[in-house]
């Protein structure tokens, strides 16, 4: 079954042209080894090359995703931001291992939360109302995500599907379209958008935005902390530096 | 279970702008003081450094300097007829917890309101007559005017370092300031902020139509400054992590470095964190404030008697103490009797989203909290809004607040949400994006009021308060109208595309609109229609003082830090001259 998994997920993670990275962030119980591919982008022949690693400081771990969930979070994260011509993809810079790790924490269990009840579904103008902290709101949405593709699309999870058909049935579940058992589509969607772009624009303290590669994408300098000598010079003019993360700074 | 505590002689719930400022200047008597804080001690050093408090995950996102809504929080409605459901997470607005409370997390944009916000009703039917007031709103005056405010105000600009250029200096307009505020009588105590790309095309094309644009009273210094109790400023570093953030250089005025420690210094002061109270217990005939009962952080309870309370925590807070512990008559929306709970208000957004070509450079991370340009041609006072067929108006500014990418990601309408569009879209605007914004007034009404929810708790099992809101036409007329002239603005600006932000439909609790909650305690000259009298002191429990923007009676065009701080200092007065003879300073 194990070893089912892994050709499975290797196969996926080849259909959607996903890096060596993220073929590591998919990869939970793999013996630690050194692996230079995790840079690189991804090539066919990496759905025939060994089972991928990871680093062995265990960094891109799951912490909290299964392993299956976690090829949907890769999945789902590649869809949303893909690597493309423009700058980089979600998955490649680590919003995957930002969301495990977001779901592990004190924000993932809500503890900032009201969740007493009763439990009413309420107007939009009043928010959310599940009684799921985020973390069980994942681990309920993908499951719900999982039967709604397997049913509507020939048997298959959502991490199964081509790039074309994800994109398509994300539009379906962002739309509120997708018929959800046990949660709103729509509230699903909803968390793992924010959470997508708060991996991938947040500083790389928190797991995603690695390289600092989104803040150089769209010009953001990241955590400098002095502009006022800069502000009248640079003043229509564009501000050309290296960002800074808080590591860097520290 | 309970201990019970020596007696103050006076005791302050809360320890944020209001409830620092009071503690510090009541200090002087030599009574003895104990004032209460929810939530942790915190300083500049360390919670405050950088670079760790630069991140906007964190801070901007996660609410670390925030209310915990875990513990407490409210339900929400639009109307009566809806069943109120709890806010779970915070969103629309965001108040502090711990030392300096959202003093803390702040932005510093600090004004005088307008004289007309202070009287409106006055100078409404004086202009316009009674029949231009909806019969369900319920404009009040505040029973003090800008006048009588004015010291007041002064005191609070100059203990906060305000960076700003007067427009009206006793009675002489100036160019380039603010010309429709109140008379002032003397310049702010520090020059205006460096302006931004953003401000430079919000200035020039608001001075080309022919309105009087001014840098916004900012409470970011824009120099060192030592103010008049000693305290020391740092110059603002234009940083852009203002706004929900502890500021690292002590640029951004807050409590905690200020009146907070300086009362702490005192020996008949004593403060205590962690230490949440729940309830003030009240005589039997409800007419006199005993004790507070609160809990520590091991959730140990203790009486606190004291000769004086005084309620200095959110405005919400406020209001939600008042109504569990039986203060002042609960209002009833049905009857219109009763005045805790009513003229509860917030404020109305709208405006315009100004797209530029690639050669225009804004910078957005080159910002700081209450850096901006505004014009107030279109605020409460300014204009025959009567001709326009409302009551009210608003602020319309072009703010340089943040550049954080979490948050700030402006793209046309219609650019996807996701996917390799919506990417191209991010890069190519994110650095050539202007807002233009209207902070729209909103009147009291009716409909609109704050009372305990009969169904949801509080960890400490309290009912939780209950908000009835939404909005009402004369604002939504209001900002549809405020939204053209945002319009015009960025036409005139030259840009590739300008897109108008129309008035809400309906007030949601969701997205972050702002943190200016007013109403549901409010003063005013008649006991039957205000919790409080004109010192802020309650009608009916004349042994308590009430601070903080419960106590307007509507919201304003401008944010409200300015005329809460002056507040507190006349409350001050007031409870000096309420400790040489106990009792009403106003007959009831």
């Amino acid at each position: 079954m194990a070893d089912n998994e892994g050709v499975r997920r290797r196969d996926v993670l080849k259909g959607i042209g996903l890096t060596g990275a993220a073929a590591g962030l998919a990869t939970t119980n793999v013996a630690p080894v050194a692996n230079e591919a995790q840079a690189q982008p991804a090539t066919q022949s990496h759905a025939h090359a060994p089972a991928p690693a990871r680093n062995d400081n265990t960094a891109d771990a799951f912490r909290f995703f299964t392993t299956p969930e976690a090829a949907v979070v890769v999945a789902l994260v590649d869809t949303l931001i893909p690597k493309d011509d423009v700058g980089p993809g979600g998955v490649e810079v680590g919003v995957p291992t930002f969301i495990d790790r977001e779901m592990a924490s004190a924000y993932g269990r809500g503890a900032r939360m009201y969740l007493d009840g009763p439990f009413g579904e309420g107007t939009p103008q009043q928010g959310y109302q599940l009684p799921l902290p985020p973390a069980e709101l994942y681990r309920v949405g993908i499951a719900d995500l999982n039967a709604w593709c397997a049913k509507t699309r020939g048997g298959k999870t959502f991490d199964q599907l081509s790039a074309a058909d994800r994109t398509a049935a994300l539009k379906v579940v962002e739309a509120g379209q997708a018929e959800f058992t046990q949660v709103p589509a729509r509230a699903f969607f909803n968390i793992l958008l924010q959470n997508t772009m708060e991996g991938y624009f947040a500083d790389p303290i928190h797991g995603g935005n690695r390289n600092k590669a989104v803040w150089k994408m769209i010009g953001f300098p990241g955590a400098i902390g002095m502009y006022a000598d800069d502000i009248e010079k640079y003043r229509n003019k564009k501000y050309d530096v290296e960002p800074k993360s808080i590591q860097d700074l520290s | 279970m309970t201990t019970k505590l020596k007696s103050a002689d006076i005791v302050i719930v809360g320890l944020g702008w209001t409830g620092g400022i009071l503690a510090k200047e009541l200090a002087d008597t030599n009574l003895s003081i104990v004032v209460l804080e929810r939530g942790a001690p915190r300083d500049t050093n360390p919670d405050f450094m950088y670079p760790t408090v630069h991140d906007e995950l964190r801070y901007a996102q996660r609410h670390e300097l925030m209310q915990n809504v875990s513990r407490e929080t409210l339900t929400f409605r639009n109307t009566a007829s809806e069943t109120a459901l709890p806010m779970r997470q915070l969103g629309s607005f965001l108040p502090g917890e711990g030392v300096g409370g959202a003093g803390v997390h702040w932005n510093g944009a600090t004004w005088r309101w307008l004289p007309w916000d202070h009287e409106p009703l006055k100078l409404t039917l004086a202009r316009y007559g009674r029949a231009a007031i909806p019969p369900d709103m319920k404009l009040q005056d505040w029973g003090v005017s800008y006048d009588e405010l004015e010291p007041y105000y002064d005191k609070f600009e100059f203990l906060c370092g305000i960076s700003g250029k007067a427009g009206n200096l006793r009675g002489e307009k100036i160019a380039g300031g603010n010309v429709f505020e109140g008379s002032r009588q003397r310049e702010y105590p520090n020059p205006p902020m460096i302006q931004t790309q953003a401000g430079a095309l919000f200035e020039k094309a608001a001075k080309n139509l022919g309105y009087h644009p001014f840098p916004q009273p900012s409470a970011n210094a824009s120099q060192p400054y030592v103010n008049p109790d000693g305290v020391a400023y740092g110059a603002c570093h234009y940083c852009g992590y203002c706004e929900r953030f502890g500021c690292e250089v002590n640029a951004k005025a807050s409590p905690h470095f200020t009146v907070i420690p300086l009362a702490a210094k005192k020996s008949n002061v004593e403060m205590r964190t962690n230490a949440r109270v729940l309830k003030v217990n009240l005589d039997a005939a409800k007419n006199r404030a005993e004790s507070v009962t609160y809990i520590d952080a091991s959730g140990r309870e203790f009486e606190q008697p004291g000769g004086l309370v005084i309620l200095a925590a959110y405005a919400l807070g406020n209001v939600h103490l008042m109504l569990w512990s039986g203060i002042g008559r609960p209002y009833d929306p049905v009857t219109g009797e009763g005045v805790v709970g009513r003229n509860y208000a917030y404020q109305i957004g709208s405006g315009a989203t100004v797209f530029f070509d690639e050669r225009t450079w804004m910078n957005p991370f080159m910002a700081a909290g209450a850096l901006g340009i505004v014009i107030d041609d279109f605020n409460t006072g300014s204009f025959d809004h009567g001709k326009e067929g409302f009551i009210g108006g608003g602020g319309i500014s072009t703010p340089s607040a943040t550049g954080r990418p979490i948050g700030f990601r402006p793209v046309p309408p219609g650019t996807p949400a996701w996917g390799t569009e919506w990417k191209r879209a991010v890069v190519r605007h994110y650095n050539h994006t202007l807002a233009i914004n209207n902070q729209g007034s909103v009147m009291a009404y009716r409909q609109n009021y704050l009372d305990l929810d009969p169904t949801y708790r509080d960890r400490y099992g309290r009912p939780l308060l209950r908000m009835t809101f939404d909005f009402h036409a004369n604002e939504q007329k209001q900002a549809n109208y405020i939204a053209d002239i945002c319009m015009k603005i960025g036409q005139a600006m030259g840009a590739d595309r300008v897109v108008r932000r129309a008035s809400p439909q309906r007030y949601s609790i969701v997205p972050y609109q702002s943190t200016h909650n007013t109403g549901g305690a409010v003063l005013g000259s008649d006991p039957r229609t205000s919790a409080l009298n004109r010192f802020t002191q309650c009608w009916d429990v004349p042994n308590v003082f009430v601070t903080g923007a419960c106590a307007f009676p509507q919201n304003a065009g401008k944010n409200p830090t300015g005329p809460v701080g002056a507040l507190a200092y006349w409350t001050v007065d007031a409870i000096k001259r309420y400790l040489q003879s106990p009792g009403p300073l106003v007959p009831v």
